[in-house]
């Protein structure tokens, strides 16, 4: 393995020029209402609040702040545009959503910027992930809208309502799409809350909601914090929550719905094991961990964040993990070559170095890599940690942000065991050349998700969602229909 | 996989113990590089490092001393309308155009390469070979370009392949080995990463994809997977192994996706001719065509470059 003597050199010689994406062409306002009733409109109590980019500290705009009235106001809306949206032929509800797919297309390039400018992912994801991942949500679940028949053969299926939706900061767009898209498709209306760190991409996907003319009041978008998700949580007039962040709040309101009509999915936080065995395919491993914990900065609930290395490869392993993290470019994430960008706010990074310096307490050996980073913004460096142990809190809570814990494990029951040693359950990954093996642990690690050679692969046709403390319900395919359909016989 | 225990001069290692390659895993690592956007300094510094590496190649049945004779003026005034351009690392040619290069290119830092050992199939016996090998380095050749005998590996006969590999190295004296693997042959990467540590093993100076005579020729797949070989080989043993691709890379911009994968796999010490090469025939132009385009901001002719 490497030595001080033949140690592979990634920091000096010929470096990549600044490749930074345009932002002539994007247009984001100074000031955004709250989109009610197919308008944008001003917050009764007219309270706004800061939207900054995280990479720089600067104010990119002011976004209202929705009150306990305005909630119900957007509600009412629903409610209004209910009747007219679930007695239109399926297949008109259908082309209203290709309408919406195809203009997010379309403007791909704007949402890829502003994605990355309000949120501090690379525009390398942003252009290659979220927003055409976004836009094939919608392009798909505009295909069920007349279809729904042949989803649940035998049963007719029924839209639930009004759905108030609360979405996290991680994957904004995207996110926005995993809601809004079935829910339309079944005939539901909504009232969606975007995260209060990254409402644009949100105002910018209610333009397209505008430009492709979805009937009034089908789809409200609401700005706020927490307060305003807990609003819409609370509201009578809502038929069906669906969430999308942290299984602190996700308990919150499991325990605000406990006794009502609402149903409600949850897709709460994860800690998933990613399992490298000695026969895998070392190279590609490699690989696949980086992806499965530095995509998005480690702002991913299903971020492969523990690594169980089979104790045979683990020097192997690591030392390819740290030369690897050395070619990682943390930076400007306009930058075509940002490999990881900004952490999202200054309360993240606070957290995330909390964490640091928790692991450190509890014995773990840090590893960072060298990479500079701005002096400005929020960053934190791909980071790693050996010896630590399944007792250790980095190991046990969710950081959300660059860090992996690694382990290394003896035998296949061994790293079973581990993996399922978590209150979470929502994704995990196995590696190794033998068919056998993936299937054994695959079928026996309990997660919603589990990644065989492969990691953080995501299509709309798959559905996704968690097992014990990741949350309850399923996203995506055809059981993300189920979640906005009442089935009778 | 550690290879440490293994004697590295003259024994076979346990092919067996080299790990496993994930061709989808490749494909996307390799696109990951293809991302890469390469703008402004970096782009015309990364030109002028692959004009440096080329290996200026002509192995056609119909070559004559002078067709290789206008190669050479070809690799010594690369496109003179454009100063401060390096010179490419070598000029390629079958064994009995060597003594016509080495007049050519007489009191210039260019190499010659000379390709031997039955090029392109390598089906002639191990004294054929060597006699090739001999004939080449007399006549002036300081770099071999060998091929493996692809029938005896798909065989499974790796033994004698390595034999032949380190008869060759043997042959070659001082002059520096490069062992083409015939990628497009082998069929898998599996094989490719396998026969990549079998041939450093044996004593390659260099490893070679392919000899542009067999399609695939060079890949960023294989190439990749070569230099991860090579990556490993050093940390096994702390000798440097050089890589080149051959056959196909005939644009500038695939050309510096290569120095991509290159710089983020093997780092700064790989990133001159000494380790890295490139063989081609027509991506010399289209390189120089590019430079040009830095400079003037417009696109020339192609009829303004030169091809010999």
């Amino acid at each position: 393995m490497a030595t001080p003597e033949n140690k592979l050199a990634f920091d000096a010689g010929w470096q990549y020029s600044p490749a930074p994406e345009s932002t002539d062409h994007i247009k984001v306002r100074k000031r955004y209402g709250l989109f009610i009733g197919g308008d944008f409109v001003a917050p009764e109590k007219g309270k706004y609040f800061d939207t900054v980019n995280p990479a720089t500290e600067e104010k990119l705009s002011r976004v209202a702040l929705a009150s306990d009235a305005d909630v119900d106001k957007a509600v009412k809306a629903a409610r209004k545009a209910y009747g007219p949206w679930v007695r239109m032929k399926p297949a008109e509800r259908g082309k209203y959503i290709y309408r919406i797919a195809r203009i997010m297309q379309e403007r791909s390039r704007e949402f890829a910027a502003i994605e990355s400018l309000d949120g501090g992912k690379p525009i390398r994801e942003s252009r290659d992930v979220d927003v055409p991942l976004a836009a094939a949500h919608f392009f798909y679940y505009a295909g069920w809208a007349d279809k729904l028949e042949y989803a649940f053969p035998g049963r007719k299926a029924r839209p639930l309502g009004v759905a108030g939706q609360i979405i996290p900061w991680n994957f904004p767009l995207l996110m926005a799409a995993w809601k809004i898209a079935p829910a339309l498709a079944c005939g539901n209306t909504v009232v969606l809350k975007p995260a209060e760190t990254t409402p644009l991409t949100a105002m910018k996907l209610a333009e397209v909601v505008a430009d492709a003319g979805i009937p009034d009041g089908v789809v409200n978008i609401v700005t706020g914090a927490g307060e305003t998700g807990a609003a819409i949580v609370n509201h009578p007039g809502v038929d069906k929550i669906a969430f999308t962040g942290s299984t602190e709040v996700g308990r919150i309101i499991q325990q605000a719905l406990a006794g009502t009509n609402k149903k409600y999915t949850l897709e709460l936080g994860g800690k998933a094991a990613n399992i490298i065995f000695a026969d895998a395919a070392i190279d590609q491993a490699v690989e696949g961990i980086i992806n499965g914990i530095f995509f998005n900065q480690g702002h991913v609930c299903c971020a492969g964040s523990r690594l169980f290395v089979q104790e045979s490869v683990a020097e192997e392993v690591i030392q390819k993990l740290k030369d690897r993290m050395e070619t990682l470019i943390v930076g400007d994430p306009l930058d075509k070559n940002t490999d990881i960008g900004a952490i999202n706010s200054r309360q993240q990074l606070d957290t995330i170095e909390s964490y640091l310096a928790i692991g450190q307490g509890e014995g773990g050996e840090m590893y960072q890599s060298s990479c500079p980073v701005p002096d400005k913004g929020y960053w934190c460096r791909p980071t790693l940690f050996t010896g630590v142990s399944q007792s250790n809190r980095v190991v046990q809570e969710e950081i959300f942000g660059p860090v992996l814990a690694i382990q290394t494990f003896r035998t296949f029951d061994e790293a079973l065991t581990k993996a399922n040693n978590t209150p979470y359950g929502l994704s995990g990954g196995v590696w190794t050349d033998k068919g056998a093996k993936i299937f054994k642990m695959t079928q026996s690690v309990r997660a919603g998700v589990v990644w065989a050679n492969t990691f953080n692969k995501f299509d709309p046709t798959s559905p996704f969602g968690g097992y014990k403390e990741s949350g309850m319900g399923r996203e995506g395919g055809l059981h993300g229909l189920d979640a906005y359909l009442r089935l009778e016989a | 996989m550690s290879l440490t225990a293994v004697d590295t001069t003259t024994r076979l290692p346990d092919l067996s113990a080299v790990p496993a390659v994930d061709e989808v895993g490749v494909n996307e690592r390799v696109a990951r590089f293809q991302s890469r956007s390469i703008k402004t300094a970096s782009k015309i510094e990364a030109l002028k490092l692959v004009l440096s590496m080329i290996d200026l190649t002509t192995l056609e049945g119909q070559d004559t001393p002078g067709k290789v004779r206008q190669l050479c003026q070809k690799a010594i005034h690369l496109h003179d309308a454009l100063p401060d351009l390096p010179h490419v690392a070598a000029v390629c040619v079958y064994p009995t155009m060597v003594g016509v290069a080495r007049e050519a290119l007489a009191g210039r830092d260019i190499n010659i390469a000379s390709v031997a050992t039955a090029f392109p199939s390598g089906q002639a016996p191990l004294s054929v070979k060597l006699e090739d090998t001999r004939m080449a380095v007399a006549a002036g050749a300081n770099e071999i370009d060998m091929v493996i005998s692809r029938g005896e590996f798909l065989a499974g006969h790796h033994g004698r392949v390595f034999d032949e590999i380190v008869a060759i190295k043997e042959a070659c004296g001082d002059a520096h080995l490069k062992v083409i693997l015939e990628t497009g042959e082998l069929g898998t990467l599996d094989r490719v990463r396998k026969a990549s540590v079998l041939a450093m093993h044996a004593g390659a100076d260099f490893i070679k994809t392919s000899t542009g005579k067999i399609q695939p020729a060079a890949t960023m797949q294989v190439t990749l997977v070569m230099l991860q070989a090579i990556r490993d080989y050093y940390y096994d043993t702390g000798r440097m192994v050089g890589m080149k691709p051959a056959g196909g890379i005939s644009s500038a911009k695939l050309a510096v996706h290569y120095l991509v994968m290159l710089r983020e796999t093997l780092g700064n010490a790989w990133m001159t001719p000494d380790w890295f090469r490139f063989g081609a025939s027509s991506l010399a132009n289209d390189v120089l065509m590019q430079l040009q385009k830095q400079k003037t901001g417009v696109y020339q002719s192609p009829d303004y470059f030169s091809k010999d």
